[in-house]
């Protein structure tokens, strides 16, 4: 009686790799329905499209993943994104400072935003939802004041627009221009995807969205993993706010509220729980891809833009769904 | 032989609790110690001052012979202290290995984990406590038994030398209980020192060498487990102080029943309970915590699903699915967590009262009848006097005698004539407790059928015309009210446990 036996393995594969699996189903099933529907959809220039219009939305999806795996929740993606657009604007422009000045100051200010959210809901104990809601307004309103509210071009950066526009892929393989900003978002999911996985910064993500307060009787100092794992968020949305202010060739400061539920939209369509505790990089790029794909898809088949909304709406509705389905037969 | 841990003098407060009064423990190397109290003794607390969590007021801690700051769990862990907390701490979502080590995880350059290591460090613990269990498995996954000993061996992981354990046993069933003996025998033989709390007489006749008791955050005594009759310790945990109180019982013999359950039965956790409760009558339930009684409650409010059994009410068998149909029957049921399900504390008193009974108060299209609504709610306020500046005062600036008394106002209104009492005065100071006791008796005097469901055993005693007991999920014996009674004997039926029970009925 001393030996135990085996532990039986999970019953149930695990649950996230099914919500995955449900939401890749789904892309391929819409990537098929189009290229039925359209022959014109399958062409590389719209596949390149599909891509170049992900890398934002998927950018700042992978920074919202990392808050809402703790169990927080960041609304303030979208428009930290434009001030550090803006940022890179008054270094770049209004300095005239080099590029690579540029590039890591719209970082930095993204990561010191996030640390002061992180900061807010760790230490302060506001809730994530009130205290990215108020960085939310504060960083678009300091956007608009610091640029006189008015767009801040790059003229003057003639290199700034290869960010996000040119194609280091293409100068290799002419056939395949895939535009840096794509190329961007691939190596950003990369790393936050090994981050999350692999280092002790990701551990802490999953752990605290699962139990706070055992984290906390463990031992570990979890106010400041809260605030490292929102400030790394932070300086992601800051490469964001790179990459579009390079598309547009200019900082537009009106630009970025909305992004946010767009991003959280593509988290949640890729399997992460909102209660916190799980999810995946890989399931929010699937996410970020089948809303890209959708709206693509309704364009190409010339469904008015109105209606491309209320079908986004549906499918975060129905993902939800069908993930609480799945959740309720688990826990019978 | 030196001594593990010497606690002297321990104090602390909490808002309006003086939770530990100078109380004491030792513990030397191989020994399982025995924690033992009523609810709310002070066990849990002083534990947890040994294990960093709470930071005492006063007293003295000493590990190993020096003396100790243990300011955070951090700290205790260094010292070879663990601890595995009564409600499982552990992260569902991550892996066996990953909880283990939460917070030391086997690190490479850059922050990088080194899950290999991980598993096989997990496997190394597993293997010496001879266990097997997949180090790479989701919490999640597991039995309750087999989290508990994940958590036994995140505490060994730390090389513990002391290791805390706070009710262990009390999700696990026969077979899992003796697993977990023998693992803490093995632990012991290797002079590792186990501070084990529990409720369970025999458990602690079985596993301890000695016996703590405390009461009312209060050092009362040690003794040795093997020689001192379970009578002593049951009477040192009681205490001899709050004995006899003057209970009026009154004649019920032609009283109507008011409720009856019968074959009530539900999992492990409510085990074929059956009573009767008549109008006018105050029917007590006591039992340790775990015991099953506010699931029983629940079964009968409908809150939770059954799986056997019947309610009949009024004679009548009641079909009840669901709280609503439950309140239709006029069964009212006080949670023991006022604030969260009992009252809507941002709300007033007024529409607090009225809460189950808008529809009396609103016409065809919904309108609220205010008027009447604000006449009930004044009605209510003076006849139970409830103390409060008007009936718009928001409910959560009231205390909590008077937040209970809009609760029982509430079921009132909605015609509930039995009320089912959970813990009716946690959290209420002792004046109001009094009122509230008064307000009980005056209801069940107006022909309301009472359950009062309570851990204070002098609670019970002073207002129960009967004094149902459960143990483990089951009714262990309905002992009548006042004098004839003593804590001594409850306490017996709270603990007596299955093969007691079975023996006893055979």
């Amino acid at each position: 009686m001393t030996t135990l036996p085996v532990a039986t393995p999970a019953r149930k594969p695990a649950s996230g790799a099914q919500q995955k699996l449900l939401a890749f189903a789904s892309l391929i099933a819409l990537l098929m329905f189009f290229s039925v529907a359209s022959p014109n959809f399958l062409q590389t220039s719209n596949i390149l499209a599909i891509l170049q219009a992900t890398s934002v939305n998927g950018v700042l999806a992978i920074a919202a993943t990392l808050v809402i795996i703790t169990g927080g929740i960041d609304l303030s993606v979208g428009t930290l994104m434009t001030f550090c657009a803006v940022m890179a604007g008054v270094i770049l422009t209004n300095a005239g400072m080099p590029l690579p000045l540029g590039v890591v100051g719209a970082i930095a200010a993204g990561a010191i935003c996030g640390t002061i959210s992180g900061t807010l809901v760790a230490k302060m104990k506001i809730p994530p939802f009130i205290a990215t809601l108020g960085m939310m307004l504060i960083l678009k309103g300091l956007s608009l004041v610091i640029s006189g509210t008015k767009p801040i071009y790059f003229n003057d950066t003639p290199g700034f627009s290869q960010i996000s526009t040119g194609s280091l892929i293409g100068k290799i393989f002419p056939t395949v221009p895939v535009p840096n900003g794509v190329l961007i978002l691939f190596i950003v999911a990369l790393v936050i995807g090994y981050v999350l996985n692999r280092t002790v910064l990701g551990r802490y993500c999953f752990a605290l969205g699962s139990n706070e307060e055992a984290v906390r009787l463990s031992g570990v100092n979890t106010d400041a993993w809260k605030i490292a794992i929102y400030a790394l968020a932070g300086s992601i949305c800051g490469i964001a706010g790179l990459i579009i202010a390079s598309r547009l060739n200019s900082a537009q400061p009106a630009l970025g509220l909305g992004y946010e539920l767009d991003a959280i939209a593509a988290v949640v369509i890729g399997g992460t729980s909102l209660a916190g505790g799980r999810g995946s990089i890989l399931g929010t790029m699937i996410g970020a891809l089948i809303m890209a794909v959708l709206l693509n898809g309704l364009r190409v088949m010339s469904v008015a833009q109105e209606w491309q909304t209320v079908v986004t709406g549906a499918i975060i509705i129905a993902a939800v769904y069908a993930d609480m389905l799945r959740r309720r037969r688990a826990a019978a | 032989m030196t001594q593990l841990v010497r606690m002297s003098g321990i104090d602390k407060h909490f808002p309006g609790v003086h939770a530990l009064k100078s109380a004491q423990f030792d513990l030397v190397p191989g020994e399982v110690h025995a924690l033992m109290g009523e609810n709310g003794a002070g066990k849990s607390t002083l534990m947890k001052v040994l294990s960093g969590i709470y930071q005492p007021d006063g007293g003295t801690v000493e590990v190993s012979g020096e003396s100790a700051t243990i300011n955070g769990p951090r700290a205790a862990q260094a010292l070879g202290i663990g601890i595995i907390h009564q409600e499982l701490a552990l992260m569902n979502d991550l892996t066996v290995a990953q909880n283990i080590f939460i917070g030391r995880e086997p690190r490479r350059s850059f922050g990088r984990l080194d899950e290999h290591r991980l598993n096989t460090d997990a496997d190394a613990i597993f293997a010496q406590m001879k266990v097997q269990i997949d180090p790479r498995a989701e919490v999640r996954s597991l039995s309750v038994a087999r989290q508990q000993m994940v958590e036994i061996a995140k505490a060994l992981s730390f090389r513990s030398r002391i290791l805390i354990m706070d009710e262990p046993t009390a999700a696990l069933n026969e077979a899992e209980t003796n697993e977990l003996f023998a693992i803490i025998r093995r632990l012991k033989s290797e002079g590792v020192g186990v501070v084990y709390i529990s409720h369970k007489m025999d458990e602690i006749r079985r596993i301890s060498d000695r016996v703590t008791i405390m009461r009312d955050g209060a050092y009362v005594g040690t003794v040795h487990a093997a020689d001192t009759p379970i009578e002593t310790i049951i009477s040192m945990m009681v205490g001899r102080d709050l004995q006899s109180v003057h209970v009026d019982i009154p004649d019920l013999t032609s009283a109507p029943v008011a409720l009856e359950v019968r074959g009530l039965g539900r999992g492990r956790a409510i085990r074929d309970v059956s009573f009767n409760l008549k109008q006018g009558e105050i029917l007590g339930f006591a039992g340790l915590m775990g015991a099953g009684r506010t699931e029983v409650a629940r079964a009968i409010f409908g809150a939770d699903p059954r799986d056997s059994g019947e309610i009949i009410v009024h004679g009548k068998s009641a079909m009840i699915r669901s709280p609503k149909d439950a309140v239709d029957a006029g069964i009212g049921y006080l949670s023991e967590d006022r604030k969260h399900f009992g009252l809507a504390l941002g709300l007033d008193v007024r529409a607090n009262i009225g809460m189950t009974s808008l529809a009396r108060f609103s016409n065809a299209v919904g309108m609220l009848n205010e008027a009447g609504l604000e006449k009930t709610a004044k009605d209510y306020i003076a006849k139970l006097a409830i103390r409060t500046p008007s009936d718009r005062q928001e409910v959560r600036l009231l205390s909590g005698g008077n937040q209970q008394k809009i609760v029982i106002a509430k079921w009132l209104l909605r015609n509930c004539d039995i009320l089912i009492f959970d813990e009716p005065t946690r959290g209420i100071d002792v004046g109001a407790k009094a009122e509230i006791y008064r307000l009980m008796q005056a209801l069940a005097a107006d022909g309301k059928a009472i359950i009062v469901i309570s851990s204070e055993l002098p609670e019970v005693l002073r207002l129960s015309h009967r004094i149902a007991v459960m143990c483990e999920g089951r009714l262990t014996g309905i002992l009548p009210g006042g004098p004839a009674t003593s804590q001594e004997e409850i306490m017996r039926l709270a603990t007596v446990r299955q093969s007691a029970v079975e023996e006893a009925t055979a």
